[in-house]
């Protein structure tokens, strides 16, 4: 467990090393979101898409990089929606250990 | 006429990728307003150019790479982006030395596709 030190205000990891599954569970937990297989697939390709693109995925890109990736079925918005319920790239990134997304309201 | 019809609005980017912040604030802006599901039509032009560069190395200056981010571009369905054929030249940049497909636009053809955009952004 990482001390609330190691989040900002909204609960972004300062320091993105310090990003390990359990801290992705630890966050997922105060979103009240238990993480299972379709959503550690979620978390895995936004790390891919950091790593990639150096910038967190907007909505629209996300979806799109779904599709891409995973195939039409998941790269919709209601799929997203359902695994990270309110802000699909916002909170799917702050599990990722990700940046917050800069087009995000 | 119907209000459907969507304005033309082209940004153009002209600052070279790590000299200050300018360069990477107009990407936002074009980002930002993908996201938004706004139009939006890139022409980089001048120094601008050398933001589309390959390989980078914006970690040695604690930056994220523009590049990267601009190889992003497709997923936010920004599919128009123009370059200056004339800097590519000037540069020695060949079209595939670029991190996404671009179009090469001669003098004329800036100043037409300019005359053809409803709203211009410089940054």
């Amino acid at each position: 467990m990482l001390p609330p030190g190691a989040f900002d205000r909204e609960g972004f990891l300062r320091n993105l090393q310090d990003w390990s599954p359990e801290v992705a569970q630890q966050i997922a937990a105060a979103e009240g979101i238990e993480l299972e297989q379709a959503h550690w697939e979620i978390i895995e390709l936004l790390r891919d898409y950091y790593a990639r693109f150096d910038s967190s995925p907007a909505m629209r890109p996300l979806v799109k990089y779904c599709a891409q990736q995973l195939g039409p079925d998941k790269g919709k918005s209601i799929y997203l929606l359902r695994l990270f319920p309110g802000s699909p790239a916002k909170i799917g990134s702050k599990i990722a250990g990700l940046p917050k997304p800069d087009n995000c309201l | 006429m119907g209000t459907s019809t969507r304005k033309r609005q082209l940004l153009v980017l002209r600052h070279a990728p790590y000299h200050g912040a300018a360069a990477r604030a107009a990407v936002d802006l074009a980002l930002a307003m993908a996201a938004f599901e706004q139009d939006v039509e890139l022409l980089f032009l001048g120094d601008g150019v050398l933001q589309l560069l390959k390989d980078q190395a914006a970690d040695a200056l604690g930056r994220k790479s523009l590049g990267r981010i601009l190889s992003s571009l497709p997923l936010y369905d920004i599919e128009r982006v123009y370059v200056d054929a004339a800097a590519l030249a000037r540069f020695a940049i060949a079209a595939d030395a670029l991190v996404l497909p671009v179009e090469p636009l001669a003098e004329a053809e800036i100043h037409a596709l300019m005359n053809a955009c409803d709203q211009l952004v410089s940054c």
